[in-house]
């Protein structure tokens, strides 16, 4: 096995943008938040990404204002660094080594340079337990500096950060762990502990889940399991204090958030609710219902002005003053399965796959950002735990995009299962997907795969889907039979089955005159022109669980894989075996724009990845453990432009980029050397005056304002070249920068202005004189100061001279007026400084 | 914020006849006329000329009816015996009918006595046509001859002896005035020609021929008898074109619609069916009340006049485009054009500053409900009289999107006898339909389980709970034979297909 060293596997975005709570900057205009590594700043206005402040090495698990400086930003990670950044710029300003893994961290203007960090104690038990410690960071100039002050404050915390809380003006803090409140009093040096009982009597659960303190009064809210908040008053007493309950939730409290000014409290939970409770009148609240998904933080802008929510769905929601949903940044939605199949939308040359329930969402990969979401199940969502509802399971585009064929289904414990076929036409006018046909219950068990059939001349389309009940049908799109009836819609043309076998999965082939349905250990071959059984194809033992057509100069074969980790690749001239091999194949490619297949190999806890063409037997690019547990699912991408690499290994990422999801949800492909190097290139090219939001328009408009600043350099140099003279640009400069009430009157200045552009005589004796004059001008520069002085003294009176000097110029009084204009220069100062 | 998602109401799809243009067009006719003859009414036939009285044969008298008289507007009675086929001149000037006592009597419409009689015929005339040429008449009769008569002088020119059986219907050529057909019991339908002796072609129907019937460009002839149609191609010698085979009758009379695009044939089975005469298929179907034995188009398809054997004769007007308008017009009052319009077509200026408004989302009453999550009172609207009896899939709809949210058996729970027994009589009204059936058996047990402690309470619940037990028994019962219908089926269908060499039990039908 050659290691190819230089095709790597990378991350390729879609990170989470709802780990943490995100912050809003003090002007409200940038959003804050934790991705991955790195940490995003986001135009609050145009929902773009600004900059990604990159440099930790582990997961980012906080982010918070620094309080003494509004333009800088703390972040903390795994890694067990503190950074600081200026987020305008979005540079690096110093790294605060801690040692520790950071879960979360907090700061408050009172405890200067001290941040407050929750990382895990060093036990000997297996349950981990964490502690808040105080962190003293260290003033020093240096980028690199290592904090050595630490002292614990609380043992026995809550990892989560929405747990812990500053109070007052940092007087106080407090932290909830299961049924225990401990507030902590800074300057006493104390701390209060209240406790919960473990179930009241209606069998709700106490478990506190978050905790909010008000800015300006002794309150704390928190919020529980079984969705009431509490608000503690008078616990700076151990016996006398107090609480009332606010129940409005029906499930647990995920997040809570007092407004800057203390007015309003602020909370979410699964309902995706969004509830402003009047701070003192908790009667009243306000409401923001059905924001998507459900929320887990919440955070305010420093003024007040926005709230901001992220969703259990990577998303986050910017409302202005609880009305109305400004702005939303949407990431790309990992579930915790994807059961629709990756996809390439053939039209947009997006990722197609299911992402919030009931939706297919469409994520470009070239801009890591999510496109739009396409509601496939048009219910409406109950946000419940436990509820069974429609769930995107199946979908498929046909080779043009103008179909989109989806299967939605919704299994109760009771009832048979409930199965839709949406058939959806792409929509010139309003470039999205229409619903053209629902097909109720298309088959009675499960669909187990779906096809459409690729042809050349998109006439008839054909779409072909494999069920459990043992069939597999035909659609086909049908003139209308009914006059009322606007457009074609799809019909069932023929029902298909062999000896009762369950078929698990179809292909057509690439010019799709064949039609490969599997039952179980057969293959079959079908003529979709005629429905007509060709041949049947066989290799036990094993059900065959994936199939695939060569294409171009490899369509004569037929790949499958089968459960008894065979792949087995058939000869569809000869009707025989080609070959087989054992592997246990997990899922198997084909690159619709050359001969290349892609197999995902499953062995011993590790995937394998093998790239080889049917008629070959050297497979192309092989590599061992590509990523750990199984790779279920995964997408070969075309390329917009097609790479130039000659070596053998790579030559195959050059027309297409193959993307996989792993166990772990995360999304991966292959890049090969060159092309980091590329990508490198270009994000250095990109310069952005960062003082403005950076949006389309911008950057359109940053070019061209780059471009003439280019053009005035080299305007400017050959300039420079053309007058010889040093100030005279200085001067000009000048005259243009002074305010113009300031200056003396134009035809005044104009006389000066014109002598000092004009260029240098051609004559040689001109010449010479001139450069004596210049010389003479540098020995004048020299004694300026003094004459600045004496000026400075009495301006009027050379104002008044100069006048009468203007009309006829001799070249004794060029001079003198060159003088003069120095003169004038610092008289100019002189009163602008005033 | 994203807007509340209304429920989806399931479209189900049409049961019974499909709505196509033909339809349409066929169903576009007012109640029909029904005029009581004085016996079976054998022909009837329309004046070429306007108004397009009709002359209808029934018993010993033909009447004329107007366009739209439903008294006859002139009778004539002076048949010694039944009177046959009376037709119009193509100047509908003159009228000749035949009669059971073999005379062929000559009528000016105008006037009441026959104009002449043709004598010479033995048996009853059952055929008499004008030729093109107007001057002449072809007649046939149960004496197996036909004949062609000069009118003027009232003699028989011709007789042709080559049909074997009773002559029944015939046509004569509209372009030439020596061509014409005749068709027998024979099971024969031939083709004459004036100016030769005998027959020109022939062809075979295969049953007694009991109407035949010209296209207008006289290259096609349609026959019918017995239960078929047969339509011949008479420029290729009389080639068989098409057998139609959609009666299970005999067919007894045969029309074209105005634009010559479409076929309609009557029969003893008491339907109309109409063809198109490009793929012959049938596209619409016409029923009455009794066996018809005769059927006339009016020009432009004014009106479908059709005789029946109980002696009835229907008359179907064409409803008028104005009319239907006005009538729905008159239906709703709709607030002026104004209302909608008022500020729409506002064009902003310039220096305007657009202010948008948020569009006003429209719900339904259970929509409105099922969004503040009060499920029993989106049941109730969804169970509000008019939904349940029109519009049950509405019903259907809320009930399934209360299963999905796992609040069914809260909506269902908590309800009045009054409540419960509406709910029931909707049960019993929908529990069968094979569409509604899948969600009504979850809802019917939840019922079952809530209110299984009340049962004996009232009688009225009892009497709604032992109705659908009969229902759900009797339902039972039907799949049931229906299975053993198609399991026998199936044992048919096997036994009588060919044995296939591949070992392949791929069924494809077509859905």
């Amino acid at each position: 096995m050659v290691e190819h060293g230089d095709i790597r596997v990378v991350h390729c975005g879609g990170s989470k943008l709802n780990f943490r709570d995100p912050v809003i900057t003090h002007d409200s205009r940038f959003l804050l938040c934790a991705s991955g590594e790195a940490v995003k700043v986001f135009s609050t206005s145009t929902e773009e990404c600004i900059h990604e402040l990159r440099g930790h090495t582990g997961l980012v698990t906080g982010v918070l204002l620094r309080p003494s400086n509004h333009l800088q930003v703390y972040s903390s990670s795994l890694d067990g660094t503190v950074r600081l950044w200026d987020f305008t710029d979005g540079i690096l300003i110093k790294t605060c080594v801690i040692g520790y893994p950071i879960y979360s961290f907090y700061a408050s203007a009172k405890h200067e340079n001290v941040i407050f960090i929750v990382t895990s104690m060093p036990s000997e038990k297996r349950a981990e337990r964490f502690q808040l410690v105080a962190v003293h960071l260290p003033q020093s100039g240096d980028q690199l500096v290592e904090a050595r002050e630490l002292s614990a404050v609380l043992s026995g915390v809550n990892p989560n950060p929405a747990a812990i809380a500053f109070g007052r003006g940092g007087e106080f803090i407090a932290s909830v762990n299961d049924l225990q409140l401990e507030v902590y009093f800074f300057k006493k040096q104390k701390s209060y502990r209240f406790f919960l009982k473990e179930d009241n009597k209606k069998g709700g659960w106490n478990t506190f889940t978050c905790v909010a303190c008000h800015p300006k009064d002794d309150c704390i809210a928190t919020g529980h399991e079984d969705g009431k908040i509490r608000l503690w008053r008078n616990f700076n007493h151990k016996k006398e204090y107090t609480y009332s309950t606010l129940h409005w939730h029906h499930s647990a409290v995920s997040s809570l958030c007092f407004t800057p000014e203390g007015t309003n409290l602020l909370s979410g939970g699964v309902e995706s609710v969004l509830i402003q409770w009047r701070y003192k009148q908790e009667s009243e609240r306000d409401f923001l219902p059905r924001l998507g998904a459900a929320i887990t933080h919440i955070t305010v802008s420093p003024d007040g002005s926005l709230f901001c929510t992220s969703h259990s769905d990577n998303k986050i929601t910017i409302i202005q003053s609880c009305v109305k949903v400004s702005a939303v940044i949407q990431g790309l939605v990992k579930g915790d399965s994807i059961r629709t199949d990756l996809m390439m939308d053939p039209r947009s040359k997006a990722l197609v796959l299911n992402g919030k329930p009931g939706h297919l969402q469409f994520y470009s990969l070239q801009r890591d950002k999510l496109l739009y979401n396409l509601d496939i199940v048009q219910q409406e969502y109950i946000h419940e735990s436990g509820l069974q509802q429609f769930e995107v399971v199946k979908a498929a585009f046909d080779a043009s995009g103008l179909w989109l064929a989806t299967v939605e289904e919704r299994h109760q414990k009771a009832a048979e299962l409930e199965l839709n076929l949406k058939l959806w036409a792409f929509d010139e006018q309003t470039q999205s997907f229409v619903l053209n046909t629902t097909i109720s219950a298309p088959h009675d068990a499960q669909i187990t795969a779906m096809s459409f059939r690729q042809t050349a001349d998109s006439q008839t389309t054909l779409l072909v889907s494999t069920s459990k009940d043992g069939h597999f049908k035909a659609w086909q799109l049908a003139a209308p039979a009914h006059t009322e009836d606007e457009g074609p819609s799809w019909l069932c043309d023929f029902v298909g089955a062999y000896h009762g076998l369950v078929p698990e999965c179809c292909s057509f082939s690439a010019d799709g005159s064949l039609l490969a349905v599997a039952f179980q250990e057969v293959v079959t071959v079908w003529s979709p022109a005629t429905w007509e059984l060709l041949t049947t194809l066989s290799q036990p033992p094993g059900a065959v669980s994936d199939l695939c057509f060569g294409r171009l100069s490899c369509s004569k074969y037929l790949l499958g894989t089968t459960a008894s980790n065979l792949l087995c690749c058939w000869n569809l001239l000869t009707c025989s075996l080609e070959w087989s091999t054992s592997m246990d194949v997990r899922r198997l490619l084909v690159d619709p724009l050359s001969e290349n297949m892609a197999a995902f190999c499953y062995q011993s806890g590790s995937t394998d990845l093998f790239v080889f063409k049917p008629s070959e037997p050297r497979p192309l690019f092989s590599r061992k453990a590509v990523c750990s547990g199984k790779v279920t699912q995964a997408v070969f991408a075309p390329r917009e432009e097609m790479l130039e690499s000659c070596e053998e290994s790579s030559q195959w990422l050059n027309r297409s980029q193959l993307y996989f999801l792993t166990q772990q949800m995360d999304l991966m492909t292959f890049t090969t050397k060159a092309e980091e190097d590329r990508l490198l290139a270009s994000s250095k090219q990109l310069v952005i005056d960062d003082s403005v939001a950076m949006t389309p328009f911008y950057l359109l408009l940053g070019k061209h304002r780059q471009q003439q600043q280019e053009h005035r350099d080299s305007d400017s140099s050959l300039w420079a070249e053309r007058t010889a003279l040093p100030q005279t640009s200085a001067s000009i400069k000048e005259l243009l920068q002074t305010p113009a009430h300031v200056l003396p009157s134009t035809s005044y200045l104009c006389s000066m202005f014109v002598q000092s552009l004009l260029i240098s005589v051609s004559d040689a004796r001109e010449e010479k004189a001139h450069a004596e004059e210049e010389m003479e001008s540098e020995k004048e520069e020299e004694d300026s100061e003094e004459e600045m002085e004496s000026s400075r003294s009495k301006p009027e009176l050379v104002a008044a001279a100069t006048e009468s000097d203007a009309p006829a110029l001799t070249k004794a009084q060029a001079r003198e007026l060159r003088r003069v204009r120095k003169l004038d220069h610092s008289w100019l100062a002189g009163l602008l400084d005033s | 914020m994203a807007s509340f998602k209304p429920t989806k109401i399931q479209v189900y799809p049409k049961l019974g006849e499909k709505v196509t243009q033909d339809t349409l067009y066929w169903k576009n006719y007012k109640a029909p006329v029904q005029i009581k003859e004085f016996g079976a009414v054998t022909s009837i036939d329309f004046s070429p000329v306007t108004p397009h009285n009709f002359a209808v044969t029934a018993f010993t008298r033909i009447h004329i009816y107007g366009p739209f008289s439903q008294e006859p507007v002139k009778s004539f009675t002076r048949f010694k015996d039944t009177a046959y086929c009376g037709r119009f001149r193509s100047d509908g000037q003159l009228l000749v009918a035949g009669c059971e006592d073999s005379v062929v009597r000559l009528f000016d419409v105008s006037g009441k006595v026959a104009l002449r009689l043709f004598k010479g015929h033995t048996k009853a005339v059952h055929l008499t046509d004008f030729t093109s040429d107007r001057y002449q008449i072809l007649t046939g009769s149960d004496d197996y001859t036909c004949r062609l008569w000069d009118i003027p002088n009232a003699t028989e020119l011709t007789t042709y002896r080559e049909h074997t059986d009773y002559i029944r219907c015939g046509v004569t050529s509209k372009l030439n005035r020596d061509l014409f057909i005749t068709g027998s019991y024979d099971h024969t339908v031939k083709l004459f020609d004036a100016r030769v002796e005998k027959s020109v072609i022939t062809m075979d129907h295969g049953q007694p021929v009991e109407s035949v019937l010209l296209y207008p460009s006289e290259g096609l002839l349609v026959s019918a008898g017995g239960r078929h149609v047969k339509v011949w191609d008479l420029l290729k010698g009389g080639q068989p074109l098409v057998s139609l085979k959609n009666h299970h009758k005999t067919v007894t009379s045969l029309a074209l619609s105005s634009n010559g695009q479409r076929l309609l044939s009557a029969s003893l089975d008491r339907h109309v069916k109409v063809y198109s005469t490009t793929n012959y298929k049938v596209v619409h179907n016409f029923d009455y009340a009794a066996s018809i034995l005769s059927l006339a188009l009016a020009p432009d398809d004014e009106s479908i006049v059709v005789g029946m054997t109980n002696s009835i004769l229907s008359i179907k007007h064409r409803k008028n485009q104005e009319d239907s308008k006005e009538i729905a017009g008159q239906q709703r009052r709709r607030p002026s054009y104004r209302v909608f319009v008022k500020g729409k077509n506002y064009v902003p200026k310039q220096d305007d500053y657009l202010v948008s408004k948020p569009v006003k989302e429209h719900l339904a009453k259970y929509d409105k409900q099922l969004r503040r999550f009060n499920v029993s009172k989106a049941l109730d609207t969804a169970l509000e009289t008019w939904i349940r009896f029109r519009k049950p899939e509405i019903t259907m709809a809320v009930i399934k999107e209360l299963d999905r949210r796992g609040t069914l058996k809260n909506a269902l729970a908590g309800r009045d006898e009054r409540g419960l027994s509406q709910l029931l009589n909707f049960l019993i009204g929908n529990f069968v339909d094979a569409r509604f059936t899948p969600v009504l058996v979850t809802a019917a047990e939840m019922i079952l389980d809530i209110y299984q402690s009340i049962i004996g309470q009232s009688p009225l619940v009892d009497r709604q709970l032992l109705r659908l037990q009969d229902l759900v028994e009797k339902e039972l019962d039907y799949q049931k034979e229906l299975l053993e219908v198609l399991g026998m089926l199936d044992t048919m269908f096997a036994s009588s297909l060919p044995r296939k060499e591949v070992p392949c039990s791929g069924i494809g039908k077509l859905e």
